[in-house]
């Protein structure tokens, strides 16, 4: 609750109290959840390989639920910065879809990489092994995150000539940083209640079946 | 050398072995009876490391590379031939005196003329034995042989008697079988499963 | 250097294996032969130049899937990684063994290929030959550490592309770059980082995959 509070708050900012982006004007406003939503997106990933690397070293199998539901949790924000951008885009220049955009090109690749995580964890039997697997797999991720940006940044010279190149967080006035910030924290709380929830909702799910597996 | 508490292991949802306890002393020779699917084979993967407990405890005692582990498959290349699957087992094993100890094991289960013939023309038996050798080659502490006696002939499994009452009472041993009669005198004990 | 011997033990072992079945190489040639002629029909007239080049890389990713879906063939069918799990040699050494064997049928396959695409489409500079084989040693390191995951998981050949494609996109950025672009020297050195990286975090995670 406190979370869909923080994180209306920070709309009504965005939308009410935050002067028009001087060139931009009111379509700048999607800024303010694109970016959020990304960065808590990754803050999901990152959450996912930690507990990945906690997996590892201790064998613990409860890391293993913790790390997929924030993989899930990740995959949902991931989708959710891919729609933003891609209205953001629209917004912009006039096209659904735009190559040039950096955050957006990697979070395709994002997306299709998390993807087949999940495609593993179908096809493998639920277990230690699967676990472990699973574990290296999300470590993989998070270090395909910086390497997979320094590629599109060298390819972005080479393939697609660089036509809309503004860094958005670079400059921002008062107002705006403070209602990036509340953002921020709203849809970060946002990914940490639904984190817990779906945490929640799994291990009931684990427990019901151990115990109809006991009864029978 | 092996002592278990609790131990279960599911396979998704499918619940293999449940609640076993379980003590195998240096020199024990266990009998693990059970009927298809009662999970004797799960528990020598345990023993063996390559499957972890999803309940209770487990431990094995035992040196990293000193588990000789025979399973169902041979565990050997197809493609490559007698002596060269010993070989290269020989050398990850750090076997001494490889090539003599490959011999004399070839020679002993009369494999030697087949030696340098691939595997795969070899039958049913002749993989059994390769496969006892490979599991002998160097001279594990702990032997864990899930149905030894599978696709022996009589020759064959006179000679795998005459390993086993070599080995009884020096090694430990956890032998999985649903026709305990022909080792239950050299057993020192008998763990029945479910 | 019993590390070193173990690791050539089992690299000696997989190109016997090869040289034996002849199964992985001869596929992994027709294949990437065959696909250089299906692009010069994909490519319609007066595409630019360099767009032979991207399909190229484009080859080189496919066939190395190829070789991949086989690497580890032989131990699946006879669950033959149970036993070399449980020797003495430190597990690194089962994939780095495998990951050396890959990577020189990769680089057989393209010392056909590179002369193909040279005869059929665009002459081939220093810095493409060097481009290539520092990409074949990234794809093996990760190809090798996901095919020993694929191997255990149902779907098996159907699920090797869709864990490997996304991770070797940018040996694709690098290996396009240091072919068309003005400055070859820095996706060399991109190549070089991500082999780094990525070989590093292969060798230190095998373990996990092929134990409990």
């Amino acid at each position: 609750m406190a979370a869909l509070a923080l994180l209306l708050a920070g709309l009504a900012l965005a939308f009410y109290w935050v002067p028009d982006a001087p060139l931009e004007g009111f379509r700048q406003r999607i800024f303010y959840i694109h970016v959020p939503v990304a960065l808590t997106a990754y803050a999901c990933f990152g959450w996912a390989a930690w507990k990945a690397l906690r997996l590892l070293s201790t064998r613990d199998q409860r890391y293993d639920l913790e790390s997929y539901t924030a993989v899930h949790i990740g995959l949902i924000f991931g989708i959710l910065t891919l729609v933003t951008g891609s209205i953001w885009a629209r917004t912009s220049w006039g096209v659904w879809w735009s190559w040039g955009e950096r955050q957006l090109v990697l979070f395709l690749v994002l997306f299709l990489f998390y993807s087949a995580y999940f495609m593993l964890r179908y096809s493998v039997e639920p277990g230690p092994r699967r676990a472990s697997m699973s574990a290296v797999y999300t470590l993989f991720g998070v270090v395909l995150i910086p390497v997979s940006f320094l590629a599109i940044r060298l390819a972005e010279g080479l393939i697609h000539p660089v036509v809309f190149d503004r860094d958005v967080g670079s400059n921002l006035a008062g107002s705006q940083l403070l209602t990036f910030v509340v953002c921020l924290g709203g849809t970060l709380a946002l990914a940490a209640a639904l984190y817990g929830n779906e945490l929640v909702g799994k291990r009931v799910d684990e427990r019901l079946r151990e115990l109809r597996e006991a009864l029978e | 050398m092996i002592r278990a508490r609790g131990l279960g292991r599911s396979f998704g949802r499918k619940r293999v072995l449940r609640d076993l306890d379980l003590e195998v002393g240096e020199r024990d020779l266990l009998l693990v009876t059970g009927a298809n699917g009662s999970g004797k084979s799960t528990l020598l993967a345990l023993c063996a490391g390559l499957l972890a407990p999803t309940a209770g405890e487990l431990e094995v005692v035992v040196e990293r590379g000193r588990i000789g582990y025979l399973a169902h498959e041979p565990l050997v290349y197809r493609e490559l031939t007698a002596l060269e699957n010993l070989d290269l087992y020989g050398r990850l094993y750090r076997v001494p005196e490889r090539r003599e100890r490959i011999g004399m094991l070839l020679e002993r289960f009369g494999l030697w003329d087949a030696r340098r013939r691939p595997v795969s023309s070899f039958s049913r038996g002749m993989q059994q034995r390769l496969a006892l050798c490979r599991t002998l080659l160097h001279e594990p502490d702990l032997l864990l042989l899930d149905e030894p006696y599978a696709g022996l002939d009589e020759a064959g499994a006179e000679l795998l008697d005459a390993e086993l009452r070599s080995l009884a009472g020096k090694r430990a041993l956890l032998l999985a079988t649903h026709d305990p009669a022909r080792v239950a005198s050299l057993a020192s004990g008998r763990l029945a499963l479910p | 250097m019993s590390y070193l011997a173990d690791v050539g033990t089992l690299a000696r072992k997989d190109l016997l294996l090869e040289l034996r079945s002849r199964d992985t190489l001869p596929a992994m040639l027709l294949f990437v032969v065959s696909t250089l002629v299906v692009f010069n029909f994909s490519l319609p007239a007066g595409s630019a130049d360099l767009a032979a080049y991207g399909l190229l890389w484009v080859a080189i990713v496919f066939t190395a899937i190829l070789g991949l879906t086989r690497a580890f063939a032989a131990e699946r069918e006879q669950r033959v990684l149970d036993a070399l799990v449980l020797a003495p040699c430190d597990r690194s050494a089962i994939w780095l063994g495998k990951a050396i064997a890959v990577t020189a049928f990769l680089v057989l396959a393209e010392a056909v290929a590179l002369p193909a695409f040279a005869l059929f489409f665009e002459p081939v500079s220093w810095e493409l030959v060097a481009a290539v084989a520092l990409a074949d040693v990234g794809l093996a390191a990760v190809g090798t550490l996901l095919a020993a995951m694929a191997a255990a998981s149902r779907a098996r050949e159907l699920l090797l592309p869709l864990l490997f494609l996304p991770l070797v996109i940018p040996v694709v950025v690098g290996g396009v770059g240091a072919s068309v672009g003005d400055d070859p020297g820095r996706y060399l050195g991109f190549l070089a980082l991500y082999d780094l990286i990525f070989a590093i975090l292969s060798w230190a995670s095998f373990e996990y995959v092929v134990t409990e």
